[in-house]
């Protein structure tokens, strides 16, 4: 009966619900009544079989010695020929290192590299270029550089905080014009984009693993897995009065590699 | 007659009579818990039927397209034409939705019983010789199953799956020495790359199905020549088998759990959403979903990586990144142990006997105590990958959570294995029917049986 309904409901376009309610009811007569069947009409143990030993008798095993090893007794310099056969082997196995090298580019320098350029207008991801004074105190926008809106390891969080109440890092005093502060916006535990901020504490927040990074003091990690701060983007602002970066980071943003430098700030 | 007569035309051609007979009058023992392995037999046949079905479907680019399809939130929408496809699967195929969603359900259903089943090997001691094998593949089914589960639900390129990608993608180049090239060479680039979903899509549906039925095929194969193992009981010895036939009764019994297993998976593809792609939106590397968990058979992955303190190694201009430890090491561990552990136990218990009779969890305390403490701690885990969720519904810091469970995964496993020792330890002097009719006077009095025991054994030996 649920059958022929489902059937039926195929023609006419089909709704997820009642769908699956007619497999259930479909299947599940057919599973009841088989587990019926099998409870109440069939033989009913207990039945009892022999089980063997699982290892093989003693003749056996000597029989399958002999077929094996006096097979190889035949042919002379055996380990030679072994040896030879290692090394054909080996060889290939090299030789396929080769296609599986086509799986992807070398990594060179790319992860030390973003598409920041001294001079990179800093535009919204429809393009826009933003100036100084789109952003209010306690305001954020992901930006990218001008040309580049694609480039996923760009990606960067621009806060404005009130210059008063904000010191910049030793080394940084010029970083900040007007109170913007960029930073990285992948974090630099697992990767992912640092999206949540709390504008009272100023402080973002990792969604993915609550890593939580210290805006005023240059994105340090305060709690949460993350061990390293979030680089930051030297800006300036130009002459018609839009926001631009002075250099690419100066340091590999995203999550951490072998060679990595390893000396980044703690 | 029919019947007779066609068995007859294969009988003459192949000779199967034999074998067929012997098939057929088989003995399995029966017990409630030998079905959980079924349930995973079964829950990968749906998985197998639903997934050819998407595949006809599903469309393996992240080619950009602008989206014209029936769901109108996110027409005009800039999306892949991967999740393209998938909208187009669960708005537009006919029993598309149900189809997705029953495969999704199968897959969480195809692990958890795996799980389930792996705990029933581990506390009866079916692991033992001669059943070392089947062990070892069952563990890398259960491997293959949840690396299997990840392609899958990292295929539809929304945002929930690019973050799990992401997240991948960071736990790979953590690797020590070579780890940007397998990130670069899996990904096909930098993240995100444009190659990752045709691979996805070629591992899903090819390579991982491929070792999943082979290795399911030996694990049966095996199971059959070796026989079932059974409990002890009346009648029942390490020389025999007692149970059912395979046919009809077995048969008949498991055939109606296959369609009811379907049926229930149907029911849940029609009736309980799960993963509704169309709400996260399509995948962009500046956006993220939040909460984002993975899949359950994930979740103690994802608890390690939140819970592990902010620490990682760096020196001479090298690092080892803080992932490493939690989402390569700590599964390097969890797999090496699972593999090991027929053989750890065979050589610390000085046991390497043949074993067709099944222990019961309190004929062996220790080994009943290290696995409640495994998986105490992996349930805590999973119990973590959902930190952000609890500090919301219990309305707490975050970081206070973290902090608790970091202190409980420590802690409580031991607790719980301690327990676990001395509860087995007093039903198996008690010799009660269950924890609940043990007296209290066997948790006190342990040491006196114990000491009878010895001089009992003293006595043998000195016979």
């Amino acid at each position: 009966m649920a059958s022929i309904g489902l059937t039926v409901l195929y023609g006419f376009g089909g709704q997820p619900q009642i769908e699956g309610a007619l497999i259930f009811v479909a299947l599940g007569g057919i599973s009841l009544g088989l587990i019926l069947w099998g409870k109440h009409l069939m033989p009913q143990g207990p039945f009892v079989e022999e089980r063997e030993p699982m290892h093989s008798s003693p003749e056996e095993r000597e029989a399958f010695a002999l077929d094996f090893f006096q097979s190889e007794e035949g042919i002379k310099r055996r380990t030679f020929l072994g040896r030879a056969l290692l090394a054909a082997l080996g060889a290939l196995g090299v030789a396929a290192i080769f296609p599986i090298r086509s799986l992807g580019p070398a990594p060179g320098t790319s992860l030390f590299r973003t598409a920041w350029r001294k001079g990179s207008r800093l535009v919204r991801s429809d393009g826009t270029a933003v100036t100084a004074q789109d952003v209010q105190v306690g305001g954020l926008l992901t930006v990218f550089p001008e040309g580049h809106v694609d480039a996923a390891d760009s990606q960067t969080v621009l806060i404005r905080v009130d210059p008063n109440g904000f010191r910049p890092l030793p080394g940084r005093e010029s970083w900040s014009p007007e109170g913007y502060l960029a930073y990285s916006k992948i974090c630099t535990h697992a990767g992912c984009p640092v999206g949540l901020y709390e504008q009272a504490s100023n402080r973002l927040f990792c969604p993915c693993h609550q890593s939580v990074f210290d805006v005023l003091r240059g994105a340090e990690p305060t709690a949460g897995p993350a061990t390293r701060p979030l680089p930051q983007l030297p800006l300036e602002v130009d002459g018609s009065g839009y926001l631009r970066a002075q250099s690419d980071f100066d340091e590999p943003v995203g999550p951490g590699f072998w060679n990595d430098g390893g000396n980044r700030r703690p | 007659m029919i019947t007779k007569r066609i068995a007859r035309w294969f009988d003459d051609r192949l000779r199967a009579s034999s074998f067929a007979h012997h098939a057929l009058n088989k003995v399995f023992p029966d017990d409630w818990s030998f079905m959980l392995g079924e349930i995973a037999l079964y829950a990968f046949v749906v998985l197998v039927l639903t997934g050819t079905f998407l595949t006809f479907f599903f469309e393996p680019s992240s080619r950009q397209i602008v989206y014209h399809g029936s769901y109108a939130p996110l027409r005009g929408v800039s999306m892949s034409e991967a999740y393209a496809s998938v909208l187009r699967i669960s708005f537009d195929v006919r029993g598309g939705l149900v189809f997705r969603q029953m495969h999704h359900w199968a897959a969480d259903l195809f692990v958890a019983a795996i799980v389930a089943h792996m705990m029933r090997i581990f506390f009866t001691g079916a692991f033992r010789r001669p059943r070392e094998i089947n062990w070892i593949i069952g563990v890398t089914l259960l491997l293959l199953g949840i690396f299997n589960g990840f392609t899958g639900y990292s295929m539809p390129d929304d945002l929930l799956s690019g973050t799990g990608l992401r997240i991948a993608y960071s736990i790979a180049l953590s690797i020590p020495f070579a780890g940007t090239w397998i990130a670069f060479l899996v990904f096909g680039g930098e993240f995100p790359a444009q190659d990752i979903i045709r691979r996805l899509l070629i591992v899903h549906i090819m390579i991982m199905p491929a070792l999943l039925a082979g290795l399911i095929v030996a694990h049966l194969a095996i199971l059959w020549h070796q026989k079932h193992s059974q409990f002890p009981g009346p009648g029942r010895t390490e020389t025999n088998v007692v149970g059912s036939k395979l046919f009809p009764t077995y048969t008949a019994k498991s055939l109606g759990l296959f369609f009811g297993i379907t049926a229930v998976l149907g029911a849940m593809g029609g009736l309980l959403q799960i993963n509704p792609v169309w709400l996260y939106g399509p995948f962009k590397a500046q956006a993220v979903s939040s909460p984002a968990q993975p899949d359950w058979y994930l979740g103690w992955l994802e608890g390690a990586l939140r819970l592990f303190p902010s620490w990682e190694i760096r020196a001479f201009g090298h690092s080892i990144p803080n992932p490493f430890f939690p989402a390569v090491v700590l599964p390097t561990f969890t797999f090496g142990m699972l593999y090991a552990w027929p053989f750890l136990e065979a050589h610390f218990a000085a046991d390497r006997e043949e074993h067709q009779l099944l222990n019961r969890p309190r004929d062996h305390p220790l080994r009943t105590a290290i696995g409640t403490m495994a998986f105490t701690f992996y349930a805590l885990l999973l119990l973590a990958g959902s930190n952000d969720i609890i500090a919301k519904a219990l309305r707490v810091p975050v970081n206070g959570v973290t902090w608790v469970l970091r202190i409980l995964a420590l802690t409580l496993p031991v607790l719980v294995a301690l327990v676990a020792f001395r509860s087995m330890k007093a039903l198996r002097e008690s010799e009660a029917p269950g924890l609940l009719h043990v007296p209290w006077s066997a948790f006190r009095h342990r040491s006196q049986r114990a000491e009878s025991d010895r001089s009992k054994a003293e006595l043998g030996s000195r016979r």
